[in-house]
């Protein structure tokens, strides 16, 4: 033993004087070789900036939601809600046609129907995302526990095997019936059904991802579940989620207009998407009053289809395999 | 045998196939069925294995909407009782002393627990018995009133789903096979606005635009079939852009498989590959799709039936709605949802009696 030590000190000793020298190891320099330049969402973005149509329609959705939050504040905006009298007879000014005062006319009682538009993708706006957003928190915390809790596992598929078997429109007519029609009872509505389907999605993609050997490996080194979830299987899913909520935002809205067309939908004191769409529809019959449908369905129809195309595309983007 | 060599690779493909579609396709079952039967050898009289599971898991398939059926009658009864009472006392509740209000609503029953009221509900429904009408047609069995029109509604619910099919699956082949070219794109802006834009603004739109183009009467007439055309058109809209889309997305995943590059370089005819191969397997998930599209229709029907005036269940439940008629509403919840059931069963029955992919019997199965 001590014989080996030596010779081994010997060698070390020899080395270190004539042959070799220790070259200085720089902890900093040595982890700067694993940097690379690449960045998740620097690519995402570059991705998504290829999609020519996409990048057109956030922007023209950018401008949409910042105008319908400016709009009440900006010069020579009239009330949504106030009855406009005609000057000269005193009268309500009910269905005029488009024209200097009222830019998209005013309704069948004389309001005027560009405010109301833009107050209703106002409402309908906050009610998307208001929905969209709970879908996502409850969604994931739901679809987290199920997919990667294994006591939980069966009880929920269990669950959801029942529950899923409800029709969706029918719960949203049931609570819209029986809540009183307001903002709120109709985001509630439309909570109750939405994030079942956002809580398969993640708890899908967590089952198998869970089990990864970089999650095996992080589980082995003692790393708590709640981080294990946070840091290494959400950040995968978020293309994922972000798909789900955009796409939640359009069918929400179009939840609302359905509602509203049945007879839940919000009062009609209070404009939407859907009021407008249904004013618009008793006027139907009669060529000359059709602005007051168009108007309101060509909005919705923008903005609908604007969020489902970005929705897309950016999934699209987020998925690293498009990564150049 | 080069039949024979492809059936292997595309058996192979078949089982290397996990989850894509949702489902937990059992990597394992072929081979551990396989040797199960190899083990009791001895010829059952009984069903074959296959056939066993088959029965275990539809049984079990309909226990499970059973019960899912119990559990929405349930929440329909108690959400209900949650409701205004003036729901129940109909037109003459302006007319009656508090005093007359309380006898009516006890005669109803609705002072009784809530257990007897549930226990009632069931004996009731055992019997067909769903209530009479409240506003809508005072005192006249809500059974009546929907058998009057449930025909119109499963009529034009089938109907549309029949041309959607026609439609959409040779929609969505097309653009499969042309992908990236204009048919694809054109196909594409169709789904994407039909999905995305609420259909009450296309339904509107076509009535409204089409009937003055083509000068078609707006309301429905049973009597005359030209009226028939633009509710079941309309109708058929949005199952045929989920038909389209769903054949497109299977069609071009399945094309992108290795056996069918094989298949290419062996020069298997291009036909030969799309009606033999990449159709047959493109079409088994859309199998559970298929009977699930009556639900679709619900909605559509909703819009349609009350925009044309089709006196069908649709178009009732609207007026139910605006009259406050608790009973019929409660109703047309429980048939629709009875509807709504049956097609998610018969959905997953034929999807497990197509693909022999699915695991029966004992796991977790997610749609």
């Amino acid at each position: 033993m001590g014989m080996y030590s030596e010779e081994i000190n010997n060698i070390s000793n020899k080395s270190r004087e004539t042959l070799f020298e220790f070259a200085e190891v720089d902890e900093r320099q040595a982890e700067e070789t694993a940097y690379s330049n690449y960045s998740y969402w620097r690519s995402t973005w570059k991705s998504f900036l290829k999609n020519r149509i996409a990048v057109f329609l956030l922007v023209g959705v950018l401008i949409i939601v910042a105008f319908t939050i400016l709009q009440p504040y900006l010069p020579a905006q009239k009330s949504p809600t106030e009855i406009y009298l005609n000057e000269q007879t005193g009268l309500q000014a009910r269905n005029m046609s488009p024209n200097a005062e009222f830019w998209f006319g005013t309704n069948s009682i004389g309001q005027d129907l560009w405010s109301r538009i833009w107050a209703g993708t106002r409402t309908s706006l906050f009610i998307g995302c208001v929905v969209a957003l709970v879908e996502a928190i409850v969604g994931i915390t739901v679809g987290t526990l199920w997919g990667f809790s294994r006591k939980l596992e069966v009880p929920i598929t269990q669950l959801y095997n029942v529950v899923d078997n409800v029709p969706t429109t029918i719960v949203l007519i049931l609570m819209s019936y029986i809540l009183r029609p307001s903002i709120s009872t109709i985001i509630i509505a439309m909570c109750i059904t939405g994030w079942v389907e956002m809580a398969r999605f993640i708890r899908n993609q967590i089952v198998i991802l869970r089990d990864r050997e970089y999650n095996l490996a992080s589980k082995c080194l003692g790393t708590p579940d709640y981080r294990i979830i946070l840091k290494n299987l959400l950040p995968y899913l978020i293309s994922v989620i972000m798909l789900r909520m955009s796409l939640a935002i359009p069918f929400a809205i179009g939840s609302e207009v359905f509602l509203t067309y049945i007879g839940l939908g919000l009062p009609i004191s209070e404009p939407s998407l859907g009021n407008l769409i249904n004013e618009g529809r008793v006027l139907m019959m009669s060529p000359e009053l059709r602005y007051q449908l168009i108007f309101p369905s060509i909005v919705l129809s923008v903005i609908t289809i604007a969020f489902y195309i970005i929705g897309n595309s950016f999934a699209d983007a987020a998925d690293p395999k498009n990564h150049v | 045998m080069k039949i024979k060599l492809l059936a292997d690779v595309t058996n192979f493909e078949l089982c290397g196939h996990n989850s894509k579609f949702g489902r937990n396709y059992a990597k394992a079952k072929l081979i551990r069925g396989d040797t199960e039967i190899k083990k009791s050898a001895s010829p059952s009289v009984f069903l074959k294995k296959e056939d066993e599971m088959m029965l275990w898991y539809i049984s079990k398939r309909l226990l499970q909407s059973v019960l899912t059926l119990f559990i929405i009658i349930t929440i329909v009864f108690s959400l209900l009782r949650l409701m205004p009472e003036e729901g129940y006392l109909g037109a003459a509740a302006n007319k009656m002393s508090p005093a007359q209000q309380e006898v009516y609503l006890t005669n109803l029953g609705l002072r009784d627990p809530l257990l007897v009221q549930l226990g009632n509900f069931y004996a009731k429904l055992f019997h067909g018995d769903l209530g009479k009408s409240v506003t809508y047609r005072t005192d006249v069995p809500v059974v009546t009133i929907i058998a009057d029109k449930i025909m119109y509604s499963l009529l034009f619910g089938l109907g549309a789903v029949a041309l959607s099919l026609l439609i959409g699956v040779p929609l969505g082949i097309l653009m499969a096979q042309m992908k990236g070219r204009w048919l694809d794109r054109l196909g594409t802006g169709y789904i994407v606005i039909i999905v995305a834009v609420p259909a009450a603004v296309y339904y509107l739109v076509i009535q409204m635009y089409i009937t003055e183009i083509f000068h078609l009467p707006m309301l429905f007439d049973e009597y005359r079939p030209i009226t028939w055309i633009l509710p079941l058109t309309s109708m058929a809209l949005a199952p045929t852009a989920s038909y389209a889309m769903w054949m497109r997305r299977y069609m071009v995943d399945e094309l992108n498989k290795d056996y069918i590059k094989l298949a290419r370089a062996k020069g298997v005819k291009e036909r030969t590959l799309m009606f033999k191969h990449v159709l047959r397997n493109a079409f088994i998930p859309m199998a559970q799709y298929l009977p699930a599209t009556i639900l679709f229709t619900i909605t559509g029907s909703i819009y349609i039936e009350s925009l044309y005036s089709i006196p069908g269940m649709g178009g009732l439940l609207v007026d139910a709605i605006q009259r406050q008629d608790n009973t019929i509403v409660q109703g047309l919840v429980l048939v629709f949802s009875s509807l709504g059931i049956i097609g998610l069963i018969l959905g997953d029955i034929a999807m497990a009696l197509v693909d022999p992919r699915i695991k029966l019997g004992k796991g977790e199965s997610v749609r």
